[in-house]
């Protein structure tokens, strides 16, 4: 059972503060990212993108621009003859490449690849494109209305009931007990509607790759991914080609935040250097990151909360309406599961739906669907602790979520921290501190589930004694410092005796993506497996040696020694001695561990944020921000407080400033960081990150994801603090400075 | 299409090359240089990723025309570590865990150094200032801030 992997023990490298293998890389600019690698006689590939933000494309004449000096290869959705064998992948493969229709701003029609930049830039030109432009839908609520342009026929699945356009594809419905019994025992119902718009990651670097295919139908890509096995099944399933004649190699890569877990110019690369028979490296503009890679949804969103006049929580309901773009993706779902998830509640129905509009398709973002369902739920807490004259830290603790409860999408909570990330937000002396005129504070909670997956990571002792560990997740955030580590802490070496590699496809088992908070938990599981599978190797080599039985053996501080009296008197044999003669005792030592990794911990954090709010203006300072979150246990703890002051920052964006703005002919009006304003240094302050440490049962160290949940609660908490600040509740996202200061003039 | 010859200093070496009058910098660079440590976020000078120094200011690489560096000088972040030595910013961003995924830090590097290199006693406030044209979207720029305000008091420590 994965509850019982974890055991207390003492750390002496898990908890501390090293320096990461790939710093030297990074802070010399060494470190090769998506567009930094070339293969010689490389092309430059680029995408032709449909202007129109619904159009059927009624035919497309390549033949000039395949004339045109230079110009090596042209391609369109013609050259794509394989149909894919997942219906996944071909949505995949209609939002890479335009099949019949161009389905928002920015979808790709052709490409074109040519020996320099600007070849490839002037023949994009000359593709002729006859576009027949039809009506268009970019808002949730208009899309779902009977009516609507439609995207797409026949996808609308079963659950979603009459009345509704074919944009709605799939309707969720989570909960339990009886709400309108709920309802009916409250003192005071509070019900609001609430809409965020779609923000973009907004990672720096851009997509990038370099591909190589040649027509014995074998090829290598590099790129920037969060997945490279993900990468590898997915163009091979659109190419048409077994997987294991594709090795992707992962570059460093330049943030993710879940918007490098689907592939956009890898398979256009791919087709492009089969038809030259050359290397292509494509590269993605800004505006092209914008307006055709992954944003999150936009969505609209209805809460009503029930209450007695202590406080208690008698009934909840949420209705979700989330669009996540052209084609269908998992969103509304997430925001009904996770929306009241920090709640212990005996009533609760919440539906979640999936609606599609002209939009990029929708790409996961840190904890995807989330942070809006936070947004929603936390605000009508805040409404109702502000009813009650109640402490909002008071009224979550009351009806807070612990070991044993029924979560709102089902299953029944092992320990968790919400209330410990609670209490200790209340001893804060952030919470008790002095507010100023038109200040305000805030506080949200959030959630995230966090992901286990399958993993496979390979141990190699070395004969010097030197461990290296290959592991197949690009590292976002810090991994290959705390998979060293863990491995150290296991095998009872120095940290610096190992070294950690992210592993090529075709070097290691199958690796889910980089993604759902998992990797620390489990790939750090199957690093620690993998260096207990060495150790029980070299435990073996040392009975050998000394004559006795394996089980005489044990393992104490990088060393084999006898256990006990009872197994004989034998020196210690260490990991250096046993390396050393290995060839002679029977060869290589390697250790593996391949799983699909359960067991992973729910995480929870609760935020609090002080703003001030300029009366004449509408702007909103970040005055000061603290974050309390469950780590379960900290690995790298600077890594942990990175991921938790990132969150929060990202979410700081997302509650005031960012948000894709379509013009009335549905095309993106903001397709640049001048226009589609990210924090920057000077909009901020510190942010103070408070790690607690519940271990994860399902973790030998109590291991938990904290990569998502930061960014869950700061919707809700600025939005909070706002409100409070500005004496009148916001419910629209972002909190820009225009609608900030209508809506104190409305008030 | 007829190219231009461009005779520049890049890091301390005399460097020439031929470049098409689009070419800006940043492409020069990273295409014909093979200097790739100045990354290319946004080529519209809004995220500071392409930084580089320019006669001793700081520009958006991507900004700056190839052909406007003949006879001007040029320093990236690769000329900045003296040898294997790590320029002390360096090495504070990698022991105060000053980055995460990397792609921002060479610019947010070669900016840091030169607001050190005029202001060796920056506020809080300043820092954040100057280093607003350099978008980090991992860290929440925290650490990066307090590595700079670090490697200030230790350079004036030293000197």
């Amino acid at each position: 059972m994965a509850k019982d992997e974890f055991e207390k023990r003492e750390f002496k490298i898990v908890g501390t503060r090293v320096p990461r293998p790939d710093g030297l890389d990074k802070v010399t600019g060494r470190a090769r990212y998506g567009a930094d690698m070339s293969a010689p006689g490389m092309l430059f590939g680029y995408c032709l993108r449909s202007p129109h933000a619904h159009a059927r494309i009624k035919s497309i004449d390549t033949s000039e621009a395949e004339a045109m000096p230079g110009v090596k290869a042209v391609v369109t959705r013609a050259d794509f003859t394989h149909v894919p064998a997942s219906g996944g992948t071909k949505d995949i493969l209609d939002n890479v490449m335009a099949g019949e229709k161009a389905l928002y701003d920015g979808h790709t029609v052709a490409a074109v690849a040519a020996n320099s930049r600007s070849a490839a830039k002037a023949a994009l030109k000359a593709i002729k494109v006859d576009y027949e432009v039809l009506p268009h839908v970019t808002d949730v609520d208009e899309a779902m209305k009977p009516g609507a342009p439609e995207l797409h026929q026949g996808r609308q699945q079963e659950s979603v009931p009459e009345g509704f356009s074919q944009n709605v594809l799939a309707r969720s419905q989570y909960g339990h007990g009886d709400v309108d019994a709920g309802f009916a025992k409250a003192d005071i119902i509070v019900e609001r509607s609430f809409k965020t718009a779609a923000t973009h990651q907004g990672y720096i670097e851009p997509h990038a790759c370099l591909a190589s295919m040649g027509n014995d139908n074998q090829a290598d890509l590099f790129c920037c991914t969060q997945g490279h096995f993900m990468v590898r099944n997915t163009c091979a399933d659109i190419m048409g080609m077994e997987s294991g004649r594709l090795r992707v190699t992962a570059s460093e890569i330049g943030g993710g935040f879940g918007g490098k877990t689907t592939v956009f110019l890898e398979p256009v690369a791919l087709m492009l250097s089969k038809k030259s028979g050359k290397p292509v490296k494509m590269t993605m503009s800004r505006d092209e990151v914008m307006r055709a890679s992954g944003p999150t949804a936009s969505t609209s969103i209805d809460i009503k909360i029930g209450v007695k006049k202590d406080g208690t929580v008698t009934a909840a309901t949420g209705d979700f309406r989330y669009q996540s773009g052209c084609f269908y993706s998992m969103n509304g779902a997430l925001g009904a599961m996770c929306g009241f998830a920090p709640y212990d509640l005996e009533n609760l129905k919440t539906v979640g739906w999936e609606v599609v509009t002209n939009r990029p398709k929708a790409a996961a973002y840190r904890a995807p669907g989330a942070p809006m369902a936070a947004f929603a739920v936390e605000s009508v807490m805040d409404e109702i602790a502000k009813e009650l004259g109640m402490d909002p830290i008071d009224l979550r603790l009351l009806n807070g979520a612990e070991e044993g409860t029924k979560a709102a999408y089902g299953p029944t909570y092992p320990a968790i921290g919400l209330k410990a990330t609670l209490k200790a937000a209340k001893a804060h002396p952030h919470w008790s501190a002095p507010l100023g005129e038109n200040q305000g504070r805030g506080v949200g909670c959030g959630f995230w589930f966090n992901f286990g997956g399958n993993t496979s990571v390979s141990l190699m002792i070395n004969p010097d004694g030197t461990v290296n560990l290959s592991e197949g997740n690009p590292d976002i955030g810090g991994s290959r410092a705390s998979m060293s580590m863990m491995a150290a802490e296991e095998l009872g070496i120095p940290y610096e005796q190992i070294r950690t590699i992210v592993a090529d496809t075709a070097s290691l088992g199958e690796n889910d993506v980089t993604d759902g908070s998992r990797v620390t938990f489990a790939v750090g599981l199957a690093t620690i497996k993998a260096a207990r599978h060495a150790i029980e190797i070299m435990k073996g080599r040392a009975a050998a040696t000394w004559g006795i039985d394996a089980d005489a053996v044990e393992w104490v501080d990088g060393a084999a020694q006898p256990a006990g009296p009872n197994a004989g008197k034998f020196p210690p044999l260490t990991l250096k001695d046993i390396a050393a003669t290995m060839s002679k005792t029977g060869g290589p030592i390697s250790g593996h561990h391949e799983a699909n990794a359960e067991g992973a911990g729910v995480s929870f954090g609760t935020h609090i944020c002080d703003t001030e709010v300029d009366p004449e203006t509408g702007a909103v300072k970040i005055l000061r921000y603290t974050v309390f979150q469950d780590a379960g246990k900290a690995v790298h703890p600077d890594y942990v407080e990175g991921q938790l002051q990132g969150g929060a920052v990202q979410g700081i964006g997302w509650a005031l400033n960012e948000e894709y703005i379509y013009g009335e002919d549905g095309t993106l009006q903001n397709a640049g960081y001048l226009d589609y304003r990210i924090p920057v240094a000077s909009d901020l302050p510190m942010i103070e990150p408070v790690i607690l440490e519940i271990p994860n049962p399902g973790h030998p160290y109590g291991v938990r994801g904290v990569g998502e949940t930061g960014i869950v609660p700061p919707l809700a908490t600025i939005a909070n603090a706002v409100s409070r600040a500005a004496g009148v509740r916001m419910t629209s996202l972002p909190m820009s400075p225009p609608k900030l200061l209508a809506a104190i003039k409305a008030n | 299409m007829s190219r231009i010859h461009v005779n520049t200093t890049i890091n301390g070496d005399a460097v020439d090359y031929l470049c098409e009058a689009e070419d800006t910098l940043l492409d020069v660079l990273r295409d014909q240089l093979d200097l790739t440590g100045s990354k290319e976020g946004c080529a519209s000078g809004d995220c500071g990723a392409c930084t580089v120094e320019l006669d001793g200011r700081l520009v958006c690489s991507c900004l700056v025309l190839g052909a406007e560096a003949g006879g001007r000088t040029v320093n990236t972040i690769e000329g900045m570590a003296d040898g294997d030595v790590l320029h002390p910013l360096q090495k504070n961003f990698i022991e105060k865990a000053a980055l995460q995924c990397g792609i921002c830090t060479p610019g947010i590097l070669v900016a840091a150094k030169n607001l050190l290199d005029h202001n060796p006693d920056p506020s809080e406030e300043e820092v954040r200032y100057w280093l607003a044209g350099n978008l980090c979207r991992c860290t929440g720029y925290d650490k990066i801030i307090r590595a700079v305000l670090d490697t200030a008091a230790e350079m004036r420590g030293a000197a």
